[in-house]
């Protein structure tokens, strides 16, 4: 029996190990090199591009990746609980407005960033429509600043945050809810001593869900950031390509790696039971 | 107060989801090249539709999606049988790993992977390299998606054909594999969706002729305002938006 099922796991296995474990070794290897003349990578061995992590030139924008990720991912979730809230309360609609969500995100990533840029450009529909009522004379710098990315990283992730909330808000007990408000507690209290520790579980695995993919970012804050709001991947981006010191944006990458790693882990150790 | 209060947030938060790309695709209707709203025309759409490179582009996109969709389907549906009784962790964790790890890392990776390898081989990047990337990201998807249905299947079912005499592959092929159907289907329309959107990792491992839809979308918003993507947009949105409706639907089925 168990033959053909190993036989089936092979093709997986041949994809992973070239095409992703492979591929992750490679830059750990490369990490550890030195950056060659043309841009290639070569000998020493050095811990040298580990070292340079903590240079303050790039201090700042490892820095700036965290406060924007940390930022955006309490957007998500003041957004993402009252929403996951109403729709685990409201019976058959559920799966229209769960789909409601879902749907935008799965369409193009690209294109719902260029939403973005479509309205907050000089030219775009903002500042088109204050300009056309006389309210301003010239355009406002919208686009091209952290805010312009910290709400393109809001709009990209906020799905993320939505699905575990409304799983740990569909499974609370309602009873708990009315026998606060029988025993007299306040809607501000039963909120803050019933529904929040009892949805912990739920804020984490949001945050965590979507803390990784806007700390790991690049199209937000390269296509709504411009070449000012710089995050850790628009830096590693920029070491593969026009500055080609590959052994320094390959530890820039495993530096982003491990930070996720540890994320997930802390997440399933601690919630693992409840999440699977 | 507070019952009042929550719909009128939720309205809100729908409209911050929905209305900017409801935006973008009205103003692909507007006859203006500027953002001010003049009358209805398909200028735009006529212009897409004349652009030749654009068509190339999505010539490109839909070749790339669909050879990585079969290959990424087929890969994924088998590892998703295996992993169903036989607990694979080491392979599950790296294929979820895949699904978490930030784009930007997968394509560097796979370009450093694929330059190390071409030392030994004469080759260079084009459709092929961007093929294999898709289908190695899209394999995680694929598993996602028939392990649910799979969650849902009996495996006394493939038991009893197995006592009557089947053999394995007999039992596979005739009993578990017409169960997922719709599962698979779904899957297959899922990395369809995800590998015509890529552009990150597309961007690093694509060579010179195989330049993407959404890499020429890219480069065209880079370049400033142009009415012709807001019509590009409008029908990608449709497009992938019909795609993804119909694999919803199948999932559920």
């Amino acid at each position: 029996m168990n033959r053909l099922r190993a036989l089936f796991l092979l093709p997986a296995w041949a994809f992973t190990l070239l095409l992703f474990l492979g591929p992750l070794l490679i830059i750990v290897a490369y990490s550890l090199r030195t950056k060659g003349v043309y841009g290639g990578v070569g000998p020493p061995w050095t811990l040298e591009n580990y070292v340079r992590l903590f240079d303050p030139l790039y201090g700042v924008i490892l820095l700036r990746s965290f406060l924007m990720a940390a930022v955006s991912t309490l957007g998500c979730l003041a957004l993402a609980f009252p929403l996951a809230y109403y729709i685990a309360r409201s019976g058959r609609r559920k799966t229209l407005l769960l789909n409601l969500v879902m749907l935008p995100f799965w369409t193009s990533f690209l294109v719902r960033t260029y939403a973005w840029m479509f309205l907050l450009r000089d030219t775009g529909l903002i500042n088109s429509a204050l300009l056309a009522a006389g309210l301003i004379t010239e355009p406002l710098p919208l686009l091209y600043n952290d805010g312009a990315v910290i709400v393109g990283l809001i709009y990209g992730y906020l799905p993320f945050a939505v699905l575990p909330l409304y799983s740990n808000l569909e499974r609370l007990d309602k009873s708990l809810l009315e026998a606060a408000a029988d025993l007299g507690a306040r809607p501000s209290q039963t909120l803050l001593h019933i529904v929040l520790p009892l949805t912990a579980p739920g804020l984490r695995a949001a945050g965590v869900l979507v803390f990784i993919p806007c700390l790991g970012a690049y199209l937000t804050p390269d296509l709504l950031g411009g070449g000012k709001s710089m995050m850790i991947g628009n830096l590693v981006q920029n070491q593969f390509t026009s500055a080609r010191d590959w052994p320094f944006g390959s530890a820039l990458s495993l530096a982003l790696m491990a930070i996720v790693m540890f994320l997930l882990w802390t997440l399933l150790r601690r919630d693992g039971g409840e999440m699977l | 107060m507070k019952q009042r209060l929550l719909p009128l947030y939720v309205v809100s938060v729908y409209a911050f989801l929905h209305v900017p790309l409801l935006i973008l695709c009205a103003f692909s209707f507007n006859s203006s090249r500027f953002t001010v709203w003049e009358s209805f025309s398909l200028v735009w759409y006529r212009a897409m539709w004349n652009d030749a490179a654009l068509a190339e582009a999505t010539w490109n996109s839909l070749l790339i999606a669909l050879a990585s969709t079969v290959i990424a389907t087929a890969v994924g549906t088998l590892a998703a049988y295996g992993l169903w009784k036989k607990n694979a962790r080491l392979l599950a964790g790296s294929l979820y790993l895949s699904l978490v790890t930030p784009e930007i890392i997968t394509g560097i990776a796979l370009l450093a992977t694929f330059q190390w390898a071409f030392r030994y081989f004469q080759l260079q990047l084009g459709m092929h390299t961007v093929i294999l990337a898709h289908v190695t990201f899209s394999i995680a998807y694929v598993l996602l998606v028939v392990m649910v249905r799979l969650r849902t299947a009996d495996p006394a079912l493939e038991e009893a054909a197995l006592d009557l005499g089947a053999t394995e592959w007999q039992a596979f092929r005739l009993v578990t594999l017409p169960m997922l159907r719709p599962g698979i289907a779904a899957a297959a329309l899922l990395a369809f969706t995800v590998s015509f959107d890529d552009y990150v990792i597309t961007s690093l491992v694509a060579g010179v002729d195989s330049e993407t839809l959404p890499m020429m979308l890219y480069a065209m918003a880079r370049r400033g305002a142009n009415p012709v993507v807001s019509a590009i947009s409008t029908v990608i949105l449709v497009g992938l938006g019909a795609l993804i409706l119909a694999s919803e639907r199948l999932q559920k089925s």
